[in-house]
């Protein structure tokens, strides 16, 4: 186990919150009906999403998926260019070409968002031997659902990389459902991490919601892909409250499980852990949490701000 | 049952209406797809219908649209008639190998032996803020390949008429859906025998100034433009290609005889789209010697359809750019 410093224990609990702040706020500007289009929302998700991305190193890449908003937060984008995206002004990330699914920071290792399951597998195997022909020393962590990894381009990727010792993590965020669909209907394995037995690379599960483990996991399977033994897949079981993307009756589960799910909170789980090991004070803890919710109203009037993109721009960048 | 009987639903309830009906009269008919049970379809569709089917015959597939496409090309091939709906037209590229490799050639390859009794439902086109991997109109794809049979409805009658003809069929049928259209509602015929017969193109509204061939979406914008342009005095003919392959021509070519005048108009982006097809039909047929004006294509810009609204907008033909190309045509005839 890895002794964790101060200094990431903050950096863990004011991520997780702005994370969850910040896609409160898209869902509450999606129910005054302020902004077109969906999303998809990652709450109760933050510690796979955010603390994961917090163990990589500087210039390490990240390929992430449609419910990317806590994996963009953890990669460290800044909050105020992702707002300004998800309305769709000209400050965006994407110039407001993109919207919440197409979030990225290319220049910056954030190879983006994927609107389409299962698409981030093999970019992040390009991605990857990208930094293994250049020498980079730097890894790539792929995100994925767990309804991803029934995509033929899960297997494919995975058997190529494992045969091409690429450096990748690919982290599933196993929610246990893809849209409506459990896992135990789409799969006859329990774990998906048991996946990794038919390239014979590494596979672990983990308990999703638990930072501290999150962050030990990814941080030993980084390690291992930078030391140039092949890739690593991670599971992290966990759970998201909200529906799949915006007018999701839901269903297929009911309220007990959610309840249940609450219970298993990453972030009070970081907060209890942060209290009980005497990190920080409580006063302490609820000034993080104040500054991630103001960095948020801070965002939301950076994007209101911002202006539209000029209706010329729609032609450009379509080429290099 | 009289067979007059009409219903008002919407286009979302027509397309599940005659799904219904085909599967209660054949029970070789059935429905895969993603989240198409007990979620009713990502768009609400099969909403439903896994109450009267069971899972038997509705049945919930893995994200694998690859395979979901390919199980339905073996599947029809061996007898039964499978129904695949893929949540968004953009995903049918996983599919192609399925279905151009496989599906559209089997027959033709195996000297006519076989035969793919299969419907792809496929919803399609920008409108709903989803951006360029949610977005598409690729419908031209499809119809380059021969073997397949390519269908789009504009009203909730046409969507009951044809999800029918395409279940009946004896070859692989591709069912574009615009999902801007699903809450339209309309009159639509109860009689279970109510077919639109594949191959046929429509005429929506009669006029002898111009003729606007157009299709999916954009032929209710087609028509709201009409109205006003009747109000100036301008008849417009509005013909409708619900089949895209094999293409109706006959009634395009006459009304454009008629006319002399002709745009054509579709949301997917205009280089190798349809309406360069459609044009060519034209200039090769008899209508050319008629021809007054140069004809016009409206179509989807060539980019990717992007997120912000007005930019998404911006990216596909509305209603004034069909008033404005009226306008034009009949200008350049004056000056
Ligand atoms: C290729 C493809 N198929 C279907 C969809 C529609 N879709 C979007 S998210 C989703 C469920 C994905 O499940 P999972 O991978 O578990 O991720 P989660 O949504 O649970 O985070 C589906 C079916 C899509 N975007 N891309
Ligand atoms: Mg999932």
């Amino acid at each position: 186990m890895i002794e964790l410093s101060e200094e990431i224990l903050l950096r863990m609990y004011y991520k997780m919150n702005q994370a969850r702040f910040f896609e409160e706020k898209v869902d509450y500007l999606f129910s005054k009906g302020l902004v077109h289009g969906t999303a998809h929302l990652s709450i109760g998700q933050e510690a796979s999403g955010v603390i994961s991305c917090l163990a990589l190193e500087k210039g390490d890449l990240v390929s992430m998926t449609h419910r990317g908003h806590a994996q963009a937060i953890g990669f460290g984008l800044d909050v105020n260019l992702m707002m300004a995206e998800f309305m769709g002004r000209a400050r965006g990330y994407c110039k407001g070409k993109g919207g919440s699914m197409h979030i990225a920071d290319v220049q910056n290792g954030n190879i983006g968002a994927n609107g389409v399951v299962g698409g981030g597998f093999n970019l992040s195997c390009g991605a990857a031997l990208t930094q293994k022909y250049k020498k980079t020393g730097k890894v790539v962590l792929c995100f994925a659902g767990d309804g991803a990894t029934n995509q033929g381009s899960f297997h494919e990727s995975l058997n190529l990389a494992a045969v091409w010792n690429l450096p990748i993590v690919f982290l599933i965020e196993n929610n246990l459902y893809g849209m409506s669909s459990p896992i135990s209907k789409n799969m006859n394995i329990e774990n998906i991490s048991e996946r990794s037995g038919s390239y014979d690379i590494p596979g672990l599960t983990i308990d999703g919601n638990d930072p501290i483990e999150v962050y030990n996991t990814v941080l030993k399977a980084l390690r291992y892909a930078r030391a140039g033994r092949g890739p690593v897949l991670v599971e992290a079981k966990t759970y998201r409250y909200n529906g799949h993307s915006k007018g999701d009756a839901q269903v297929y589960r009911n309220e007990e499980e959610i309840a249940e799910w609450r219970e298993k909170d990453p972030i009070l789980r970081l907060k209890k852990y942060l209290q009980e090991n005497r990190v920080f004070t409580d006063k302490q803890i609820q000034t993080m949490a104040n500054e991630a919710h103001k960095s948020i109203e801070t965002a939301l009037k950076f994007a209101m701000e911002s202006p539209e993109p000029e209706i010329t721009s729609v032609l450009e960048d379509v080429y290099a | 049952m009289n067979t007059s009987e009409m219903k008002k639903m919407t286009y979302r309830d027509a397309i599940r209406l005659g799904m219904t009906e085909e599967m209660r009269r054949d029970d070789n008919v059935i429905f895969m797809g993603e989240d198409i049970g007990i979620y009713g379809g990502a768009f609400g569709v099969s909403h439903g219908m896994i109450d009267e089917f069971g899972e038997e015959r509705i049945l919930d597939t893995p994200i694998s649209e690859a395979t979901i496409v390919g199980t339905a090309v073996g599947a029809a091939a061996t007898g039964l008639r499978p129904i695949c709906e893929i949540m968004f037209m953009d995903f049918v590229t996983f599919a192609m190998d399925a279905l151009v490799n496989q599906g559209a050639k089997m027959r033709y390859m195996f000297g006519g032996q076989s035969q793919v009794p299969m419907v792809l439902r496929l919803p399609a086109g920008s409108g709903t803020g989803a951006a360029a991997q949610h977005s598409q109109s690729l419908e031209a794809w499809l119809c380059h390949i021969p073997g397949l049979k390519v269908v789009t409805p504009s009203t909730p009658a046409q969507a009951k008429g044809l999800i029918k003809a395409a279940i009946r069929d004896n070859n692989p049928v591709c069912f574009i859906e615009h999902k801007l259209l699903y809450k339209i509602d309309d009159l639509v015929p109860l009689d279970e025998e109510f077919i639109i017969e594949i191959g046929k193109t429509l005429t929506e509204r009669q006029g002898k100034d111009i003729t606007i061939v157009t299709y999916g979406s954009l032929l209710l914008k087609a028509m709201e433009a009409a109205a006003f342009l009747a109000e100036e005095g301008i008849e417009v003919e509005i013909l409708n290609p619900a089949t895209l392959y094999p293409m109706d021509m006959k009634p395009i070519v006459e009304s454009v005889i008629k006319t002399g005048r002709v745009i054509v108009a579709h949301e997917a982006a205009k280089t190798g789209g349809l309406g360069g097809e459609i044009v060519a039909r034209i200039v090769e047929s008899d209508a050319f010697d008629y021809l007054n004006a140069p004809i016009i294509r409206l179509a989807g810009l060539d980019v990717p359809i992007p997120y912000n609204k007005e930019l998404e907008a911006a990216c596909v033909p509305q209603k004034i750019d069909f008033i404005r190309a009226v306008h034009r045509l009949i200008d350049s005839e004056q000056g």
